[in-house]
């Protein structure tokens, strides 16, 4: 049976999700962009009204509510921003391997900071997720990143990048190898207090875009990290660990993708039925309407492939394709909707005084982070093959 | 202090209205509904009402099934417990008042705070009938409310500036949208409203005749504008008002 109506829980979740991204967060929006200054005011906020962490586990205080849910709010966020959405997601992403894979003692101490208070100066605990490395990315086994076992505790040493909150997390999800021979059974997850001794944070990256993100260089040397802090217990368990997380923030992404391309859209729309040439508005010219219907059926189809990869993951089943489609597709929609927004302003579109440039800019790293558009078209093809 | 207030399921305002064919009423076909804005400004006055004086909070709405939704977004606020007086009709300000006026008769709250008009009928009667039928004292377009005492001092909105009038209590008071800023149903709060109490009635439960005194003949579009002109300059702006416009 196949259901399109979201119920009305969930369409109350959204309404708060899209009020406070039109009262908070679109408003705070090109300030973050033009000074790259982190929202910890706007997070804040969105803790105060359980915005941030959704899918921690009532067991462990938080909301428990499932993937489709975190995509709904995430559209939302991105809507308003990309950047303050990705600073907001990326707990989501930290989370992940915890929620599936963590033992209960890691669990209560380190999802119950993020939903249990606020930290002494009064804004929220953020978490980070670190795995790739400057000559590692969509390569993950690539890591050079090691942990050593030297007694009851490992020493880990190596480098991260482009770790979003790099600078702002309490914890981090840490991938690193404990047995370098053993392949990707070899990689194991730890996670790391973030005021560890020997972790060096670097300066704050200047990116194309979501310049309200925080994406830092963060270096570990021999940072000792207890054994309890092997995520799960699981020595050898890293790989299925950081690549299970994805099947649970993928559908997120892409709906922040989908949130993205659905504010691109709304500008080109307003504008070309405000914008005359040739004695109408541009948005009756065929050429143009043609470019809008484009637009709007391609957000729809990103959404669909974004709930239904959701929606597989609540239900316990594999999505690892779907979330893949769903991925690839909204990431690739996105950067055409915002290049066809900017197209529709013409000249206008181009400059900074109007809001789509940033849309364009802010577009393309979703065909690049949580697996470029290339890693996803290789587990797709994987996936299909197999089917076979 | 028992607290009564309302909540109007009401079309989308940031929609654009479409009137059907056969000119019965407004296209509702794919269109969004959600809590009347005013009723948001009331809703929130009752809770900061009991955050001040502590109490109970009592959201009424008079509407279709679906309207349970917009009774939850309340208590996702703070609203304590939900009735629902539940009929597809779409009754006038007078029959709403009539059934307002039974609940409030069963449950006679201290006082009761509700939106100065649905932005959907734009009647702005309810609140003002619903006193009458009580005998309540009213005070409308609040801008500000504070009770002590019994009393109530309520800062009204008034052509031209501002009012201040005491009411006795209990009375009606309709919220104006300087009152506050009503807050957002916060997520944890959307889960606890699920296990709050909601009750569902009929109007014949509670014994009222709800036939309309109103009857909506048809409805029709506002008449299309004549598109605009951009004009160069002022000079050409005067002329135009002067020859085209004739208003100077």
């Amino acid at each position: 049976m196949i259901g399109y109506g979201l119920s009305d829980d969930q369409k109350m979740y959204q309404k708060t999700a899209r009020d406070f991204a039109r009262d908070v967060i679109r408003p705070a929006s090109e300030h973050h962009d033009k000074t790259g200054e982190y929202p910890w005011e706007i997070l804040t906020k969105a803790w105060e009204l359980g915005l941030l962490n959704t899918m921690v586990p009532a067991e462990y205080g938080g909301l428990g509510l499932g993937a489709l849910e975190a995509c709904i709010l995430s559209e939302e966020m991105a809507w308003g921003c990309t950047g303050i959405g990705t600073a907001m997601e990326a707990n989501q992403l930290a989370t992940a391997p915890l929620i599936m894979f963590g033992t209960d003692e890691q669990k209560k101490k380190y999802l119950g900071m993020l939903v249990d208070s606020l930290k002494d100066d009064g804004t929220p605990h953020m978490a980070a997720y670190c795995v790739t490395e400057p000559g590692a990315g969509s390569d993950v086994q690539g890591v050079k990143t090691r942990a050593i076992k030297d007694g009851d505790v490992y020493r880990i040493s190596g480098q991260k990048m482009w770790i979003t909150n790099g600078a702002k997390a309490s914890w981090y999800f840490v991938l690193a190898y404990t047995d370098q021979d053993a392949g990707y059974r070899g990689l194991t997850g730890f996670i790391v207090d973030a005021d560890s001794p020997g972790i060096e944070v670097g300066r704050k990256e200047i990116n194309l875009g979501q310049k309200a993100s925080d994406t830092r260089s963060i270096s570990f040397d021999n940072v000792e990290v207890p054994a309890e802090n092997v995520l799960g217990g699981k020595e050898g368990g890293g790989w299925a660990q950081a690549m299970g997380a994805f099947d649970k923030s993928r559908p997120i992404v892409a709906s922040a993708a989908v949130g993205l391309a659905r504010a691109a859209f709304e500008h080109a729309r307003a504008y070309s039925l405000e914008r005359t040439t040739f004695g109408k508005p541009i948005a009756h010219h065929q050429a143009v309407s043609f470019m809008l219907a484009d637009m709007a059926m391609n957000i729809q189809a990103a959404r669909h492939l974004v709930w239904e990869s959701a929606w597989l993951h609540d239900q316990g089943e594999r999505n690892t394709k779907q979330a893949a489609f769903a991925k690839a597709f909204a990431a690739d929609m996105a950067v055409k909707v915002a290049s066809d927004a900017v197209q529709v302003y013409g000249g206008y579109g181009y400059s900074t005084e109007y809001p789509v440039e940033k849309l364009y800019r802010d577009a393309k790293i979703f065909q690049i982070y949580e697996g470029t558009s290339q890693i996803q078209r290789v587990i797709i093809s994987r996936e299909i093959l197999r089917e076979a | 202090m028992k607290i009564l207030t309302t909540v109007k399921r009401v079309t989308d305002p940031d929609m654009k209205v479409k009137i059907k064919p056969d000119q019965t009423g407004v296209v509702t076909d794919g269109v969004e509904y959600k809590m009347n804005s005013f009723d948001e400004y009331g809703v929130e006055e009752a809770i900061k009402l009991k955050e001040a004086h502590g109490g109970e909070i009592v959201v009424v709405s008079v509407g279709p099934s679906a309207a349970t939704k917009e009774i939850r977004t309340a208590m996702a606020m703070g609203a304590d417990r939900g009735i629902l007086v539940e009929t597809d009709e779409d009754l006038d300000s007078d029959a709403v008042a009539r059934v307002l006026a039974e609940v409030i008769r069963r449950e006679s709250p201290d006082i009761v705070v509700m939106g100065k008009q649905a932005v959907d009928s734009d009647r702005n009667q309810t609140g003002q009938i619903l006193a009458s039928y009580l005998d309540y004292p009213q005070a409308t377009f609040a801008y500000s409310l504070e009770v002590a005492d019994g009393w109530a001092t309520v800062g009204r909105e008034v052509d031209g500036g501002t009012a201040t009038k005491r009411v006795k209590l209990p009375a009606i008071i309709t919220a104006d949208l300087r009152l506050n800023e009503p807050r957002y149903a916060s997520l944890p709060g959307i889960m606890k409203a699920k296990r709050k109490p909601l009750e569902t009635l009929t109007p014949s439960d509670l014994g009222v005749d709800t036939a309309n005194k109103v009857n909506v003949l048809l409805f029709e579009a506002p008449e299309e504008r004549e598109a605009g002109e951009i004009v160069e300059d002022i000079d050409t702006l005067i002329d135009r008002l002067k020859n085209k416009a004739k208003v100077l």
